[in-house]
């Protein structure tokens, strides 16, 4: 066997074992988790939403996983209980995040379940939080003269917007906050629907 | 000059080897050129990026009015363009000039590689230009979509063609240490690349692949191939043989079967088996005996000829990229331990990690090779030396204002946030002042790479005063 071969197998070797290890064996240990009973499906505005969030980017600030108390403050700042794999069971693309710039999110319809708590804050972060630096999401609002039929209108604190207009939640400012409140880890993760646990 | 038996025990006469790199270098002149003026433009749109991106922070209502600027959108595009745009294009630029010097065989067919250094920028603008448009895949390092990844997928599979084809058609018995690190990367990228976009994962089994991906792209591509490079620039300049052959081969290994489990400590803490995650660890730790390997290597090679740092540029470059090597990989380890990664875990001392991997590492290596490699390729000198010094020490100042200020405040960011005493609002505040000076830091990246871009663009037009001599080499002559 020549040189050559020994580089080219060995690279499709050890990239082949890391394959197994860290993928194949999870996939075949996790395959076949239970929906828990307390997580419904996304509905199609929650979806929606979804894919909304993944489009702009949040989960580059935002986790979507809570640690053990042993490994962090987590649910000591009210995040929610320790996240388990059964609660990602509809998730795709997953959004597990990797930064903190701002708060963990897994909890957050439980922990805020406010829908005008949302528009507020999606439509200018410093208006409900001095210190964020989360930018404005003020494209998905519209600037009207008055509100028609059925629209969502936005509490906005004095000079915010220009005096004679009103601030409504666009389609997409709702879908996304339809999915935020859906974000809500509050059930036992083992317990599977008609099973026993 | 004395000519040192450099790489091989099978070198060709003086003569003959000198012939031979005249033809490997006529025959990869247009394809490598490309690759080259498609990194840089790629550098400069992806450090703008970058800029725009950190400027956020401290000015979270600027560029709010459109999807398109938001942070989120902004980062991904500095990211894809950066790390697939200028680090991956100017790192296959370098091992397709370099491999065919030494397997010594001309590249075969040019044209395959030229029509992958278009493909691939056929990808980077229809991929980036869908994650600012809202189209995502929506996986850090993997949010091109689906569809235009295949563009890539094929550029890839002329590159490779070319490249293996080449050493297929080596005249030497033996393999550089070089020729190993760019082939077995040429092997792996495919294969991570292809795996990690199959559109077959989902929820936490996803993020596993999504980390094994995210963090072999850093391993065993990107570091892969920079290290290629720098094992074949240190001894060029210097005219000395690497220290050990034997240990370049511990290196190389260790690093394919180590870096390959890395990926999985990014979820440190997160949702997966406990055993997966200690198994990442373990690796990460583990790569200490391939980073220690090189760094023996590297530094030794260089003793007792730092004053050559004076009169090469590469030199400078490489030998800067190799140190911060060693001490980002050694910093890698560390922050795998769970103790470190408690603290560091979803804070900003993870940014300024990556950015000494990629900037302070790779891309100086890569800097220190374009100012060896192109004027080989015009037939130029690099006319105005002095822009070197002003590159070398605005990117040095960059990446170090950079990473100190973020590991700083990214330290002090996670020790806040485990004391749940700390309102969450305190933990933001904190950081501020650490990312205004993360933005100078990136400032001043973005000036040293219009630096360097401007002298690249009189380089290729052949501009400037006419030298004789290669850039610094007065101070040699000084000596």
């Amino acid at each position: 066997m020549n040189r050559y071969l020994v580089i080219f197998l060995g690279a499709v070797a050890t990239v082949t074992f890391a394959f197994v290890v860290l993928i194949g064996l999870p996939e075949v240990q996790l395959a076949g988790v239970p929906a828990p009973a307390g997580l419904a499906p996304y509905t199609a505005s929650q979806a929606e939403g979804r894919a909304l969030y993944t489009s702009l980017g949040c989960y580059y600030c935002h986790s979507q996983q809570v640690r053990t108390p042993s490994f962090g403050s987590d649910s000591a700042r009210g995040w929610g209980r320790a996240s388990e794999p059964e609660d990602y069971v509809y998730d795709r693309p997953h959004l597990l995040g990797t930064m903190r710039t701002g708060p963990d999110l897994m909890n957050i319809g439980v922990r805020q379940p406010s829908r005008d708590w949302h528009y507020l804050h999606l439509y200018q972060p410093r208006a409900v939080a001095p210190f964020s630096v989360m930018p404005s999401f003020r494209f998905l609002f519209v600037l009207k003269d008055q509100a028609e039929m059925g629209d969502e209108i936005v509490t906005t604190p004095p000079g915010l917007v220009p005096a004679g207009k009103v601030v409504v939640a666009g389609p997409k400012a709702r879908a996304l906050v339809d999915y935020l409140l859906a974000l809500k880890r509050d059930y036992d993760p083992h317990a599977v629907a008609g099973g026993a646990p | 000059m004395t000519t040192v038996p450099l790489l091989y025990e099978d070198s060709p006469p003086p003569q003959v080897a000198a012939g031979e790199r005249i033809e490997a270098d006529r025959s990869t002149r247009r394809p490598v050129l490309l690759f080259f003026h498609s990194a840089v433009v790629w550098l400069l749109v992806g450090s703008a990026l970058g800029l725009v991106a950190s400027l956020k922070f401290q000015f979270p209502d600027w560029l709010a009015g459109q999807a398109l600027w938001t942070f989120g959108r902004v980062r991904t595009a500095h990211l894809n363009a950066v790390a697939y745009g200028w680090a991956s294009m100017a790192l296959v630029g370098v091992a397709v000039w370099m491999i065919p010097r030494l397997v010594r065989a001309p590249l075969h067919r040019p044209a395959a590689a030229m029509a992958a250094a278009v493909g691939w920028n056929l990808f980077l603008v229809l991929g980036i230009g869908a994650v600012l448009a809202g189209w995502t895949d929506g996986l850090e390092w993997l949010e091109i979509p689906f569809p235009i990844d295949a563009i890539v997928a094929v550029a890839g599979g002329l590159m490779a063609y070319s490249v293996l084809m080449t050493v297929a058609r080596r005249r030497t018995k033996h393999f550089y240490v070089s020729v190993w690190y760019a082939l077995a990367a040429m092997v792996w990228f495919p294969i991570i690349f292809v795996t990690a976009n199959l559109p077959v994962w989902g929820g936490v089994g996803q993020a596993a692949v999504n980390w094994w991906y995210g963090h072999n792209a850093l391993g065993l591509w990107i570091t892969a191939l920079s290290l290629a490079t720098a094992y074949y620039l240190i001894p060029k300049v210097l005219g000395r043989p690497i220290r050990s052959y034997w240990l370049s081969l511990v290196g190389f290994w260790a690093l394919a079967f180590f870096y390959s489990m890395n990926g999985i400590h990014h979820l440190i803490g997160g949702p997966v088996p406990t055993w997966l995650i200690t198994v990442s660890i373990t690796a990460s730790v583990m790569m200490v005996i391939p980073v220690a390997a090189t760094a023996v290597n590297f530094h030794t090679t260089m003793l007792g000829r730092f004053g050559t740092l004076r009169h090469s540029p590469t030199l400078a470059f490489v030998v800067a990229g190799a140190m911060i090597y060693t001490a980002v990989s050694l910093q890698g380890s560390a922050e795998a331990l769970r103790t470190v990664n408690r603290v560091t875990h979803f804070t900003h001392f993870t940014v300024g990690h990556a950015h000494l991997g990629v900037y302070g590492f790779a891309s100086m290596i890569l800097f220190g090779a374009f100012y060896f490699i192109v004027p080989r390729l015009v037939n130029w000198e690099w006319p105005k030396p002095a822009l070197i010094r002003w590159h070398f020490w605005l990117a040095l100042s960059g990446i170090a204002v950079y990473f100190v200020s973020l590991t700083l405040g990214g330290w002090l960011e996670g020790a806040r946030m485990l004391d749940a005493a700390v309102p969450f609002g305190d933990v933001v505040t904190a950081t501020k002042p650490y990312l205004v000076a993360r933005s100078v830091g990136g400032a001043l990246m973005l000036a040293a790479h219009l630096v360097f871009a401007y002298h690249y663009w009189l380089m290729v037009r052949r501009r400037g005063p006419e030298r004789a001599e290669p850039a610094w080499s007065e101070a040699r002559a000084a000596a």
